[in-house]
């Protein structure tokens, strides 16, 4: 009797595996914007990269914590002997989409494509001198000195099929002054979970899985229609009504309404990505201000007031209705060289603020303009209007000067800013891709988003070493005193992570993802 | 005949190239089209070196040559945002919008006509007075907001439509058409109705004053002391009296229907050129953003050069005095 009755449950449970895995899942997903291209190589750019990710595939990944973790390299280490020389183990046995086997001559080709001179990919591998094929599933890449992190600037470096890009003329990215498209923007051989069944621009993409794929387990969504809604209303009428099953960009103001509607569900998560204010240092006038003698920034008492005056759970509680993380240090918990004493961030205090201002010398406080960006981050005019009203109670009487990101950002760039918004992402997860560009000294290619153009040549030099050090507790310790410093000497004013929302019907569940480049194949089923 | 088409021509010929100056000159103050297209990790030197090859370091002047000198030819480079040609792209997204627009003048015209008789025929009666109200409303709602209303009464409440895009087409040689499918039909409702909405209330208006105005006159007297029927004084006389205006104003009013069918579009993802503008405007994409404003303008001057010549061909009057004034 107990012998059948466990064969009948074993019957049950075997036939439901196999309903399982035969019955078809199609997700309907649904996006601000679509791909900008197929060509894996020719845009740096987070809606790409993550359409790519379903055809394509990467050497290296990361999961849900950021730590690295193989796809077609099965390991990566530092050459004995030659601390230049990074060795890639390949994984055997996967073709691409058409048939085609994967060898180390497909990852030297598609890294020398990502790094040719078309290619938007090419700063992530201007440090590589050589890429080579040592055998059919090993290949070495020569750097130009020692980089220790160099497998983090390949998760979205995808592999090509140098055979199939040869025969269709793609071994070239796009040229856009040439005046013809490539066949690579339209077409993809991939080696990913997914291949591509058919495409209509900004309007419909679809995705069938691929019964090929190396991967052990099989995703259990089979078809993925990838549906570009740039209107968010319209975006979260379309889940509403039922027309698709998963949106990605959700509106703040509509994450509690959705989750409080039956048969949908939201999925919040931490964004890699920090959203902080900059201003200006050095002795020279602000442009916007009614200090023309001096600068008022410059002064640390000023850019401590400010950090005093500004109350960052209050703009996590009414501009981001909860979904943000504040902090008190420029860089998100997922990069290396976070720690919770870093993000700290002190108790709002007016009357301090207003005592280190008189102390500063502006009993009265001063003018200035905020530059800020209306359509790049979440709420990011709103953030900086709770900015203006909070630095206005200690005197501070800031103007506000909202404008689109392409109009935001030369501003940015040619340090035309007083006092500034953005948003940095670290997609290296490593402290290095901060100080490079936001504080080292603006000179070259580094500095490049230092904006408030703050210098301190102590720290350029440790910043300078983090490149080469390849004893990594020492490079921890670096990293350590240069946040120290970074911190203490406010360099910028950092408000808060990022938090992003996912909306999705409710026996579906897809996990937020860090760099906001969610796979379908994570993608799992209540029932 | 000929002399007017030509000279015709020739102004629009004028017209389109100030359009394209005009444009131009507009493109340097919409933002840096490199800072869209690239993060904004991106290293400046890359940007710099795109910027060289994109030209956009060219003196304005410069630009504006070599885009007429292409546009000549037929040629409108490649898009920024999609590094596909943007005469191809255009013409992927133009039957959508052509569809649309036909289908919400066809809405407006029979529609407002009926709606305008009525209310002219039924003047102070409880009905007439309420659809007055209403068109009223249509007037001065924005068409977005009455997008969003549709689509959460009939796509979300009621769950009866699409909320957005065009559901299944079929190809007809390159003409991708969404009306020969259930999906296809059913989408295209509440975007036709939601841009229609203006033009039926204008339209509406029109033959109500117009309607009003011819029933006052001798003849629609003189045919009633005929003692003709109400429906043939009504429809045989009075409204083919009223339109002749509603005709003209039709055909100028589908060149905007065309052309403003942007936010329509935009609110219901409807796959046309309009939503292809939107998208292009937010990244700056200048080849999609010349072309397309070069191609609303073609519509303008072809709808108005057509219509100088109905006119000349339907109204006696006007010949006859083009042939006076010729002499």
């Amino acid at each position: 009797m107990k012998s059948n009755l466990k064969r009948a449950l074993f019957a049950i449970l075997a036939s439901t595996a196999l309903v399982t895995a035969a019955s078809a899942e199609t997700v309907r997903w649904a996006r601000v914007s679509d791909a900008l291209t197929l060509d894996p190589h020719s845009q740096n750019q987070g809606i790409t990269h993550t359409f790519a990710h379903h055809i394509y595939e990467t050497l290296v990944d990361r999961d849900i914590d950021g730590a690295l973790t193989p796809r077609l390299a099965t390991e990566w280490m530092i050459k004995e002997g030659d601390p230049n020389t990074w060795v890639f183990k390949l994984r055997e046995g996967v073709t691409f989409h058409d048939g085609s086997a994967f060898t180390a001559e497909d990852v030297v080709f598609s890294l020398d494509r990502a790094r040719s001179e078309k290619s938007n990919m090419r700063q992530l591998h201007v440090d590589v001198a050589e890429v080579v094929a040592v055998d059919d599933y090993t290949v070495e890449v020569t750097m130009k000195g020692p980089s220790p992190l160099y497998p983090n600037n390949l998760t979205n470096t995808f592999i090509m099929d140098k055979t199939w890009s040869e025969t269709n003329d793609v071994v070239e990215v796009q040229d856009y002054a040439a005046g013809a498209d490539n066949y690579a923007v339209r077409n993809a051989n991939g080696t990913g979970p997914y291949i591509l069944r058919s495409r209509e621009v900004d309007v419909r993409s679809e995705l069938t899985v691929n019964e090929n794929h190396w991967a052990e387990t099989k995703p259990a969504v089979t078809e993925i229609i990838y549906l570009p809604i740039s209107d968010a209303l319209t975006r979260v009428a379309a889940l509403l009504s039922g027309n698709v099953d998963i949106v990605q960009d959700v509106p703040v103001q509509d994450i509690e309404r959705l989750a409080a509607t039956p048969g949908i569900k939201v999925e919040t998560g931490p964004e890699n990505r920090v959203i902080y204010l900059g201003y200006k240092f050095g002795d020279e006038p602000l442009q916007s201000s009614d200090v023309t003698d001096r600068n008022p920034f410059n002064d640390p008492r000023v850019r401590e007031a400010m950090e005093l005056a500004i109350d960052r759970d209050a703009i996590k509680a009414v501009v981001m209705r909860g979904q943000a993380i504040p902090t008190g240090v420029a860089t998100p918990p997922f990069v290396d060289g976070w720690t919770e004493e870093l993000d700290a961030y002190p108790a709002v205090d007016l009357d301090r603020a207003r005592a280190l201002l008189a102390e500063a010398g502006f009993p009265d406080g001063f003018t200035v303009t905020l530059d800020t960006p209306n359509n790049r981050y979440v709420n990011d005019e709103a953030i900086s209007q709770a900015v203006v009203g909070m630095l206005g109670r200690i005197g501070i009487r800031v103007t506000l000067a909202s404008r689109p990101i392409a109009q935001h950002s030369p501003i940015i760039l040619n340090n035309q800013t007083d006092f500034y918004l953005l948003g940095w992402g670290v997609p290296t997860f490593d402290s290095a891709y901060i100080f490079n560009d936001l504080a080292h000294t603006k000179s070259g290619s580094l500095g490049a988003y230092n904006v408030g153009l703050y210098t301190n040549p102590e720290l350029d030099v440790k910043i300078q070493s983090l490149g080469t050090e390849v004893d990594l507790e020492k490079r921890a310790a670096t990293i350590a005193e240069i946040w120290e410093v970074v911190k203490a000497d406010r360099v910028l004013l950092p408000l808060h992570n990022q938090v992003l929302a996912y909306a999705m019907k409710d026996r579906i569940t897809l996990p937020v993802h860090p760099e906001n480049q969610p796979r379908m194949t994570s993608v799992t089923f209540a029932d | 005949m000929l002399a007017l088409i030509i000279r015709r021509l020739a102004q629009s010929v004028l017209v389109m190239l100030f359009v394209a100056l005009i444009a131009f000159v507009m493109f340097r103050y919409v933002g840096d089209p490199i800072a869209s297209m690239v993060g904004v990790e991106t290293r400046i030197a890359e940007q710099e070196i795109m910027r060289d090859r994109l030209g956009l370091n060219d003196p304005v002047f410069m630009q504006f040559l070599r885009f007429i000198g292409n546009a000549v030819q037929g040629q409108f480079g490649i898009s920024y945002r999609l590094q596909q040609p943007v005469s191809e792209l255009i013409m992927s997204r133009l039957p959508a919008t052509i569809e649309l627009a036909f289908a919400s003048a066809t809405i407006a015209l029979i529609g407002g006509v009926a709606l305008g008789v009525f209310t002219a025929l039924r003047q102070g009666s409880f009905a007439t007075g309420a659809i007055m109200a209403a068109s009223l409303v249509g007037v001065s709602l924005p068409t977005f907001l009455i997008g969003i209303a549709l689509i959460y009464i009939f796509a979300v409440e009621l769950g009866w439509l699409p909320s957005f895009g065009r559901g299944q087409v079929v190809e007809l040689g390159w003409w991708r058409t969404g009306l020969l499918t259930e999906s296809g039909l059913r989408s295209i409702i509440l975007p036709a109705i939601t841009l229609s909405l203006f033009q039926l209330t204008l339209i509406m208006r029109l033959v109500r004053a117009e309607m009003l105005e011819v029933m006052r006159t001798e003849y629609i007297r003189f045919a009633r002391a005929r003692g003709l029927s109400d429906k043939a004084i009504n429809f045989g006389h009075a409204l083919r009296n009223t339109l002749v205006p509603v005709i003209t104003i039709t055909g100028l009013q589908l060149g905007s229907v065309i052309a403003f069918a942007i936010v329509t579009e935009t609110v219901f993802q409807w796959p046309g050129v309009g939503s292809l503008f939107i998208t292009s405007v937010q990244v700056v994409d200048v080849p999609v953003m010349a072309a397309y404003l070069m191609f609303i303008a073609f519509v303008f001057v072809v709808i108005n050069l057509i219509v100088d010549i109905l006119y000349f061909a339907v109204d006696p009057r006007l010949r006859v005095d083009g042939g006076a004034a010729g002499k």
